[in-house]
């Protein structure tokens, strides 16, 4: 391991990173724009050209804000909470494949942190993680709202993993590899696995949503029954590195759907691209494109939130085991049926 | 029993057919809704800048007003302040000197003229008690301020402009 190899890994580290969190503020500010317009109202348009510097002001008040850490809470866990939340949100993007190899000279420069032969696990497992945040942050509280909530959060997680897990089984029937480099590199140009897997996507899609607690399951955070939920005795920058933590979970699995489903950085026509850009330029005109999935992803997210009303608890429960589990476990049966005969024939 | 009315209904409620049990259709309805909603003209006024056109009967911040000679109007009679149900205002008079003829119509006026305006509650019955038509409430929106006795509004924001003297 030589000396550029690190330098390079944390150039990309740090560049991803920053847009991570780059992106996180601004999907508050477009959140509030999305709300809006879809509201027939403006959003924030005061702070700066249409209110562009509204994630900034947002974040100095929270910096300037008291910070109450209420006497009987567990004040250890009380402020493991939230930074745990935020860690898991970020480690995620960690084996996202951003774009194709760029080549500069003779050196080839990979833009993915690390490429772990089982990827999807890694991201399975993080996602599976992110719930220790809320947990931890519910419980430590010591208010029993915040404890409903934290039990939620804990119990829609659990239920939704399940499909979601047999959901990514019938893909990676598809795949046969766990590598998300590979997975990406087999949806070149336009063979997107949601053309093989529709009904697949759509689980991944609604699990996606139950795991980031978005609406309409954000029945963790439901104002109108507890309050803030797991946050309700959170203040100041704790309180935003939640609020934050959610952005950015958002922001991973809108890169994971677009990389699992979407073809990644692939897109149609892109060997002509590659041929007239060259080596450097068309990795990144991927990249764009890549971001470019990610941000219809993450204006998907918002569109719903604002289109359809909270899921009340137990059908939130029938859904997730009734519904979406046998629909998983028929999708993953009859991909295994389907490929057996195409390989017999 | 028999019922009263022959209005009664009977709603029987059906099971969900097929497709609305799979909740997609609905959702995309539900969608396409929104997203259309997302082109659509915002209602939004931006209120500072461009203000909404009000009613003819729009009733806003007062002003006392002057005669056609640049006097004030206003005599000190105390009606606004008795028919005011929020009790919102109050005076002291004064009487006038010979010299101050140009400045007051009547003998009596208000050396003190004080509206609160967080207790007003714009009803307009100052407006119609006033015998001398002096008051009226036909000004803009009162604007936000700080302190609640930046909103004791005395003769200086009240009392309306002179008119350009000759
Ligand atoms: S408008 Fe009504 S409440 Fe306001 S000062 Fe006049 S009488 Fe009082
Ligand atoms: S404003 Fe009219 S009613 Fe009120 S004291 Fe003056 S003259 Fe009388």
């Amino acid at each position: 391991m030589d000396i550029t190899f690190v330098i390079e890994k944390f150039v990309l580290v740090a560049v991803i990173f920053g847009i991570s969190l780059l992106i996180a503020m601004y999907s508050t500010y477009a959140e509030r724009k999305v709300a809006a317009f879809l509201q027939d109202r403006l959003g924030p348009d005061r702070a700066g050209p249409a209110g562009m510097f509204q994630p900034l002001a947002d974040g100095l008040k929270m910096f300037m804000k008291e910070e109450i850490i209420p006497t009987h809470a567990n004040k250890w866990l009380f402020m493991v909470g939230p930074g745990l939340a935020m860690l898991t949100a970020c480690i995620g993007t960690a084996v996202i494949p951003w774009g194709s190899p760029v080549t500069i000279g003779s050196k080839v420069i990979s833009l993915q942190v690390t490429d772990i032969n089982v990827g999807v696990l890694y991201i399975f497992g993080v996602v599976s993680l992110s719930v220790y945040g809320v947990m931890i942050g519910g419980w430590a509280s010591n208010n029993k709202y915040s404890l409903l909530s934290a039990i939620r959060a804990a119990s829609q997680n659990i239920s939704y993993e399940v499909a979601m897990g047999l959901s990514i089984i019938a893909l990676l029937l598809v795949t046969n590899t766990l590598s998300l480099k590979e997975i990406v590199e087999q949806q070149h140009g336009w063979h997107w696995n949601v053309l093989y897997q529709p009904v697949g996507f759509i689980l991944f899609i609604v699990c996606a949503f139950a795991e980031t607690n978005r609406a309409p399951f954000d029945l963790p955070e439901c104002e109108t029954e507890l309050i803030g939920g797991y946050h309700t005795e959170y203040s100041s920058m704790k309180l935003g590195f939640y609020l934050f933590a959610e952005y950015i979970n958002m922001f991973v699995s809108s890169a994971v759907m677009s990389t699992l489903y979407f073809g990644g950085y692939n897109y149609p026509g892109m060997d002509y691209v590659a041929t007239v850009a060259g080596p450097v330029i068309a990795p990144l005109i991927g990249t764009v494109v890549l971001f470019a999935k990610i941000f219809a992803f993450i204006f998907f997210f918002m569109w719903v939130r604002w289109t359809i009303p909270r899921f009340r608890y137990d059908q939130l429960m029938h859904l997730g085991w009734k519904v979406l589990m046998p629909l998983a476990i028929a999708n993953v049966i009859i991909t295994g049926i389907v490929i057996a005969i195409v390989e017999k024939f | 029993m028999e019922p009263l009315t022959n209005k009664k209904k009977v709603l029987i409620q059906k099971p969900l057919t097929f497709a609305e049990r799979i909740y997609l259709p609905a959702l995309t309805k539900g969608l396409s809704i929104t997203i259309s909603h997302f082109f659509k003209k915002e209602a939004t006024i931006r209120y500072p800048e461009v203000e909404r056109e009000m009613s003819i009967n729009w009733r806003g911040m007062h002003s006392l007003k002057r005669d056609e000679d640049g006097r004030e109007r206003c005599t000190a009679c105390g009606l606004c302040a008795l028919s005011c149900p929020a009790e919102a205002i109050t005076m002291i008079a004064a009487e006038r000197k010979p010299e101050e003829k140009n400045l007051y119509r009547e003998e009596k006026y208000a050396s003190v003229y004080e509206i609160n305006m967080l207790r007003c509650i714009f009803c307009g019955l100052c407006e119609e008690a006033c015998p001398k038509e002096a008051i009226y409430l036909d000004g803009p929106i009162v604007p936000s301020d700080y302190l609640r006795k930046d909103f004791i509004y005395g003769k200086d924001k009240l009392v309306e402009q002179p008119l350009v003297q000759k």
